[in-house]
C-alpha cells in the first residue's frame, strides 16, 4: 500500500512541476479582455446599452457587470461574436427593434440651424464641425449614428436619415432573395 | 527571355458549351446611327468616378473630354459626338443592381463636329514612354474585353518590375460574343499597330497572341498582318477552345506557363495582358490623336431578328443599338448584358451603352430559361473539377452560406474569377457564383466598418482627451489663483491694503503730534 | 421593353441529380440480373419492398419536416439507397428485416442529420450494419449458387418465403440455405485447412467462388459504364481495389497456405459492388482528389483486416462507415494547391 501512495504522490508532484514549469515557460501575452472585447463593439458611442461609451461598456462586459445583449447597433452578429469570444451562452437582443434599423447618419437642416453648439458638445466622436453663431453640419464619413445630438438642439433642425445606397456601397443580396432588391426599388 | 514552345501548357478545368458564335460571327452592320440623346454614365470604368468638367447648357465638340478623374485609378470621358449638355443628374445605369449613377445628358446636334485633338504620334518610339502613357489616359481607354480597367494604369508597371511578355487577348471564350473576332478579322493591322506601341510603352521582349481554335479566319488574319508589319517576336499562338480561356490568369499559363500569383497581378510574373480591343483604341490614341468614342458590340440572341456586330457610340440606350439589329423577333424573353457565363440581366433597355457593354444577348427562353429551385448539395465534387482557379466552391459554398467570412478568406474566394463554371456543373443547381459574389461584397462592406469603427474610436479617444486636458487646465488655472491668494496673505499676518492704511494714519497721527509740540513750544516762549 | 431578372450562368444546365442517380440504378442492371439468374427472384422482391418503403418513408419525413416532398422524391436519392440496401441483403431476407432495414436508413440515418448531401453515414451501409448485428443468423444464410443448388425456388415460393410463410415441404432453412463463400473460408481457415485443399471444394469458380465471381463482374460493368459517363471519377474505385489487393497480397506472398489469392478478395462479397456504388456514394465519401484515393484505399486495407482477424466475415460495410467518419478530416488535410499559391500560403 505504501509504494501505491508513494508511486501516486511522486508522479502527482512531477506532473504539478511539469505544469508550472510550462505555465511560465510556454506563456502567451494575449490581449486584455477588454480590448478584445472593445474590437468586437461598434464604437458608435451612442450609449443605448446605458454605459457611457463603448470602452465602459466593454469593462462591464469583462467584469461580468453586464449582458452581452444591450448593444442595438452592434445587432445580432455583435452578441454572437461576443457570445463565441466569452465562451457564453448567446442571449437574444434586449432592443430587437433597434437593432433592425439600417445605419442611419444624422443631417443637420441648415436653413433651421441657429449655432447654438450644443449639438457639437453632445457628439461623442466630433463628427459635427461649426462654432458659435456659424452653420453647423455634419461630416457623413463620421457619423455613426448614435443620435445623441438631436434631444441637445433646440430648433429640432436635425434628423436621422438612411445612409444612401450607391454603386460603390451596393452589396450582392444573399441568394435566395427573388429579384434584385434594389432594382425593384429604382423601377418603382 | 522569349517563352519556349508557347501555348503547350493547360489550366485546370473549364468546360466546354457550345459556342453560338455562329449567329453573329463576321457579321458586321455597320455604325448605329446617332441618336438623340446620349446617356453618359460618369463611372464607366473600375477606379474612381470621373467628374464633370462642363456645364449644363455648354456646347461640345466631338472627342472634346467632357470629365476627368484627378485620382490614379479612373479614365476621362469624352463626347461621342457634338451637341449640347442638357442635364447632369441620376440615371438608370446597366448595373445589376438595378441603382442609378451620376450621368452626363448629351443632345446630340446631328453636325458630329470634330473638336481639337492632339497631333498624332506615328514616331512614338522617340517619345519617352511616359508621354505615351499619358496620351494613353487621355484617350480613356480602358480594358474593352469587359472588365473597363484603366489601361494607362495596366501599362505603368514600376520600374521594379520589367515585363518580358506581352500577351494579347484574343481568346473571346464566351458564348455568343464575335465582336473581338470581327475585330481580328477586319482589322488586323490597327491591331498590330497597337501592339507596335505597347510594345515600346512596356519594354517587353515578346508578344504572344492568344487566339482560340474556333475563330480560324481571325487567326489567318492576325497572323497575315504580323507578318506584313515586320516585327519580330511576335507570334500568334492558337489556343485550344475551352471556357474560360479568355481569362486573364488562364491565358497567361497556357501561353506562358506561369501562373500569376493568388490575390496578385500578371505584372508580378513580367507579364502584361491586354485585350486585341483595347490594342485597336491605343492605336487611334497614339497613331490618330483620337479618344475612345465608341466600341463593337455583339447584338446576337434568338430575341433579335438580325443578330450581328455593330459599331456603337457610347450613351447610345440599348434599345436603340437592338432596333438597327432588325428589332425583337418574337422570341424574346431576356436582355443579358455579356455573355451567357458572366454577364448579367438588365431589366429594361432603356440603358447606355458603356464602355464596358461588349455584347446585348437577347435571349429566347430556351437560351435562358428560368432557373429552378437548388436542390441541397450532394458533395459531388463536380465544382471542384471544374474551378479555373483551382479552388474548392464546394467548401466556399458552404462557408458563404454560413456567412463565415474568416473561413472564406481562407479558402481564398477573392482568387474565385466569377467565371460561372461551377455553377454550371452544379447537378443540384445551386446558384455558387451568387454566394461567391454575396460573400466578397460582405467582406468589404466588414472591411469598411470594422475601419470606420476604429476612426469612430479614435475620434471618441481623442476627444474625451480633449476634454480632461481642458478640465485639467481648468483646474491648474484654478488652483494657481488659489495659491497666489494664500501666499499674499501668509507674508505679513495682515492684508497688505489694510497695513498701507495702518501705515499712513500712523504718520498722520506722528505728524499731528509734532505740530501740537512745535505749537506748545511757540506759546511758552511768548 | 421590360425583362425579367436572375443571376448567371444562362442556359439549359448539363447535369441534374435525377439524372445522375438514374443512370447509378441503370448502371446496377446488369448486376442485378446476375443475381437474379445465380441466386433467384428474391433480390427483385427485396428490391421491390425496399423502394417503396423508402419512398413511403422519405414522403413522410419529408411532410413531417415541413418541406416540398415532389422535388425530394423524384431526385431518385432514396430509390438509390433502397436498391443498394436490397442488393446487399440476402435473398430470402423476411420482409419485415428489409423494411426495418429501409425505415432506418431513410428516416434515421439521412434525414435526421439533415436529408439530403447532410448525412455523414452511407444509409445503406448503416442499415446493413445495424441488422447484420442486430439478426446475425438470418443475415448470413445466402442461397448457394445456381449451379450447385439442389432446391432451386421458383417466383412464389421465394415471395412466400419472404413474407413469412415459411418454405415449401419437405425442406428447411438449413437445406435451402448456405454460407457465403467468404463465411465458409473464415470457417475452413479456422479449422486449419489450408488453401489448396479449401479449393478443392465445388464452391470454388475459376477466379472467385462460383456464381458469385460473376456476380461481382457485371457489376464491374455497371462500374466502368458510371466511369464512362463521368458519374463518378477513378480515385475511390482505384484506390480501393489497389488498397485491398496491396494488403491481401503481401500478405498472400508471405503465406499462400492460410492467406486468400487476392483475386478471392476481390471479387467475394460486396467488394465490387462496393467500389464502384458505394463508397463513391459523394454525400459520404471524400471530396478533395487527393482525399478520394487516401479515402478509398484506407477502405480497402480495412476490408481486408477485418475480413482476415476481425468478427464479421464480410468488412465492406464496415470499412466504408469508418472511412465516413475520417473523410471531413481527410479533406481539409488535403486541399488542393490554389492557382497561383505564394510560397507563405499553406493552404
Amino acid at each position: 500500500m505504501f509504494t501505491a501512495i508513494f508511486a501516486i504522490a511522486a508522479l502527482s508532484t512531477a506532473f504539478g512541476l511539469l505544469l508550472g514549469y510550462s505555465a511560465i515557460r510556454f506563456k502567451v501575452d494575449g490581449d486584455p479582455l477588454v480590448d478584445k472585447i472593445d474590437a468586437i463593439l461598434p464604437q458608435t458611442q451612442c450609449g443605448q446599452c446605458g454605459f457611457a461609451g463603448c470602452r465602459p461598456y466593454a469593462e462591464a462586459i469583462a467584469a461580468g457587470e453586464a449582458e452581452i445583449n444591450l448593444c442595438p447597433p452592434g445587432g445580432e452578429a455583435g452578441m454572437l461574436a461576443l457570445a463565441d469570444l466569452l465562451g457564453k451562452e448567446p442571449v437574444p437582443l434586449e432592443n430587437e427593434e433597434a437593432a433592425g434599423k439600417g445605419k442611419m447618419i444624422a443631417h443637420i437642416r441648415e436653413t433651421e440651424c441657429i449655432g447654438c453648439t450644443l449639438c457639437i458638445q453632445a457628439c461623442p466622436v466630433d463628427a459635427i464641425v461649426g462654432a458659435a453663431k456659424q452653420m453647423h453640419t455634419v461630416i457623413a464619413d463620421q457619423c455613426t449614428g448614435c443620435e445623441l445630438c438631436l434631444p441637445p438642439c433646440p430648433v429640432e433642425c436635425i434628423e436621422m436619415i438612411p445612409v444612401k445606397t450607391t454603386l460603390s456601397n451596393w452589396k450582392w443580396p444573399f441568394p435566395g432573395a427573388e429579384e434584385h432588391p434594389a432594382a425593384q426599388e429604382s423601377r418603382s | 527571355m522569349i517563352t519556349k514552345n508557347p501555348g503547350q501548357w493547360d489550366f485546370h478545368g473549364g468546360i466546354h458549351r457550345p459556342d453560338c458564335k455562329s449567329l453573329s460571327a463576321g457579321k458586321y452592320l455597320g455604325k448605329v446611327s446617332l441618336p438623340d440623346t446620349l446617356v453618359l454614365p460618369l463611372q464607366q470604368h473600375i477606379g474612381a468616378m470621373a467628374e464633370p468638367v462642363v456645364e449644363v447648357g455648354d456646347h461640345v465638340l466631338k472627342g472634346q473630354t467632357i470629365a476627368r478623374v484627378t485620382e490614379y485609378i479612373g479614365a476621362p470621358i469624352h463626347a461621342p459626338t457634338s451637341g449640347t449638355i442638357t442635364a447632369i443628374e441620376e440615371r438608370p445605369v446597366p448595373h445589376p443592381s438595378g441603382l442609378s449613377a451620376p450621368c452626363i445628358i448629351l443632345q446630340t446636334d446631328g453636325r458630329d463636329e470634330w473638336g481639337e485633338l492632339p497631333e498624332p504620334l506615328p514616331y512614338f518610339d522617340d517619345l519617352d514612354p511616359s508621354l505615351l502613357r499619358e496620351r494613353i489616359r487621355w484617350a480613356g481607354i480602358v480594358g474593352l474585353g469587359g472588365a473597363a480597367f484603366p489601361t494607362s494604369v495596366k501599362v505603368n508597371h514600376g520600374p521594379d518590375r520589367p515585363i518580358q511578355t506581352l500577351v494579347i487577348n484574343g481568346a473571346e471564350c464566351e458564348p455568343y460574343i464575335t465582336c473581338d473576332d470581327l475585330l481580328m478579322r477586319e482589322q488586323a493591322d490597327r491591331i498590330v499597330e497597337g501592339i507596335k506601341v505597347l510594345l515600346y510603352v512596356v519594354d517587353a521582349e515578346e508578344c504572344l497572341i492568344g487566339i482560340e481554335d474556333n475563330k480560324p479566319e481571325a487567326i489567318a488574319a492576325m497572323r497575315k498582318a504580323v507578318a506584313e508589319s515586320g516585327l519580330r517576336d511576335v507570334q500568334v499562338v492558337q489556343v485550344p477552345t475551352r471556357y474560360p480561356m479568355g481569362g486573364e490568369k488562364q491565358l497567361i499559363k497556357v501561353l506562358t506557363g506561369k501562373e500569376v500569383p493568388s490575390n496578385g497581378i500578371p505584372s508580378e510574373v513580367g507579364v502584361i495582358c491586354v485585350n486585341v480591343a483595347t490594342a485597336a483604341a491605343v492605336t487611334d490614341a497614339v497613331m490618330a490623336g483620337r479618344p475612345l468614342l465608341s466600341r463593337l458590340v455583339t447584338v446576337t440572341g434568338e430575341g433579335v431578328n438580325n443578330p450581328g456586330n455593330l459599331e456603337v457610340p457610347f450613351g447610345s440606350f440599348m434599345s436603340h443599338v437592338i432596333e438597327q439589329a432588325g428589332g425583337y423577333s418574337d422570341k424574346a424573353y431576356k436582355l443579358i448584358l455579356g455573355g451567357p457565363m458572366m454577364g448579367f440581366t438588365l431589366g429594361d433597355d432603356e440603358l447606355p451603352v458603356t464602355k464596358g457593354s461588349n455584347c446585348l444577348l437577347v435571349a429566347s427562353r430556351e437560351e435562358a430559361p428560368d432557373p429552378d429551385k437548388a436542390m441541397p448539395c450532394i458533395r459531388c465534387g463536380k465544382c471542384v473539377e471544374a474551378c479555373p482557379a483551382q479552388l474548392l466552391p464546394q467548401q466556399l459554398y458552404w462557408y458563404a452560406r454560413a456567412k463565415d467570412f474568416d473561413k472564406t478568406q481562407e479558402y481564398n474566394l477573392f482568387d474565385c474569377i466569377e467565371c460561372g463554371c461551377c455553377s454550371w456543373v452544379c447537378p443540384s443547381h445551386i446558384p455558387l457564383v451568387q454566394y461567391y459574389r454575396f460573400a466578397k461584397t460582405e467582406t468589404w462592406a466588414l472591411e469598411k466598418e470594422k475601419q470606420q469603427a476604429e476612426d469612430a474610436r479614435r475620434r471618441h479617444e481623442a476627444r474625451v482627451e480633449r476634454l480632461e486636458r481642458l478640465e485639467r487646465e481648468r483646474k491648474a488655472r484654478l488652483r494657481q489663483k488659489k495659491e497666489a491668494l494664500e501666499k499674499k496673505t501668509a507674508s505679513g499676518g495682515m492684508d497688505p491694503k489694510k497695513a498701507a492704511v495702518e501705515a499712513a494714519m500712523k504718520r498722520v497721527a506722528e505728524k499731528k503730534a509734532r505740530q501740537a509740540k512745535t505749537e506748545k513750544r511757540s506759546e511758552e516762549s511768548s | 421593353m421590360k425583362f425579367p431578372v436572375h443571376t448567371s450562368p444562362y442556359g439549359a444546365l448539363p447535369n441534374n441529380v435525377t439524372r445522375v442517380m438514374g443512370e447509378v440504378l441503370l448502371a446496377l442492371v446488369p448486376g442485378i440480373i446476375a443475381l437474379v439468374y445465380y441466386f433467384g427472384p428474391g433480390v427483385l422482391i427485396n428490391i421491390s419492398l425496399a423502394v417503396t418503403t423508402a419512398l413511403v418513408a422519405e414522403a413522410g419525413v419529408l411532410r413531417l419536416r415541413h418541406r416540398p416532398v415532389r422535388p425530394a422524391l423524384t431526385d431518385l436519392s432514396a430509390t438509390v439507397t433502397a436498391v443498394l440496401l436490397a442488393i446487399a441483403l440476402p435473398p430470402l431476407t423476411p420482409w419485415w428485416m428489409t423494411i426495418l432495414g429501409v425505415l432506418f436508413a431513410i428516416v434515421m440515418v439521412k434525414h435526421l442529420y439533415g436529408g439530403l448531401g447532410y448525412n455523414p453515414f452511407n444509409p445503406a451501409m448503416a442499415a446493413y450494419v445495424l441488422l447484420l448485428v442486430s439478426f446475425p443468423v438470418d443475415m448470413t444464410q445466402w442461397l448457394p449458387p445456381e449451379m450447385l443448388n439442389e432446391h432451386p425456388l421458383n417466383l412464389a415460393q421465394t415471395l412466400t418465403a419472404i413474407l413469412g410463410g415459411g418454405l415449401p415441404d419437405g425442406l428447411t432453412w438449413d437445406t435451402v440455405t448456405s454460407a457465403t463463400p467468404l463465411d465458409a473460408m473464415r470457417e475452413q481457415l479456422k479449422m486449419n485447412k489450408t488453401i489448396s485443399e479449401i479449393a478443392q471444394n465445388p464452391m470454388w469458380g475459376d477466379f472467385g467462388a462460383r456464381g458469385w465471381e460473376w456476380v461481382g463482374n457485371w457489376f464491374l460493368v455497371g462500374g466502368l459504364f458510371l466511369l464512362w459517363r463521368k458519374i463518378i471519377t477513378w480515385h475511390i474505385p482505384f484506390s480501393m481495389i489497389a488498397g485491398l489487393l496491396l494488403a491481401s497480397g503481401l500478405f498472400w506472398l508471405f503465406d499462400a497456405e492460410s492467406m486468400p489469392f487476392p483475386g478471392f478478395h476481390l471479387f467475394s462479397g460486396g467488394m465490387i459492388l462496393g467500389a464502384f456504388f458505394i463508397a463513391t456514394d459523394p454525400v459520404t465519401a471524400s471530396t478533395t482528389p487527393k482525399g478520394r484515393l487516401i479515402y478509398g484505399f484506407l477502405i480497402g486495407v480495412t476490408v481486408f483486416i477485418i475480413r482476415t482477424w476481425g468478427g464479421y466475415p464480410d468488412a465492406v460495410a464496415f470499412a466504408v462507415l469508418l472511412m465516413n467518419m475520417a473523410a471531413p478530416t481527410i479533406d481539409y488535410y488535403t486541399r488542393p494547391r490554389v492557382f497561383g499559391a505564394r510560397e507563405e500560403d499553406h493552404g
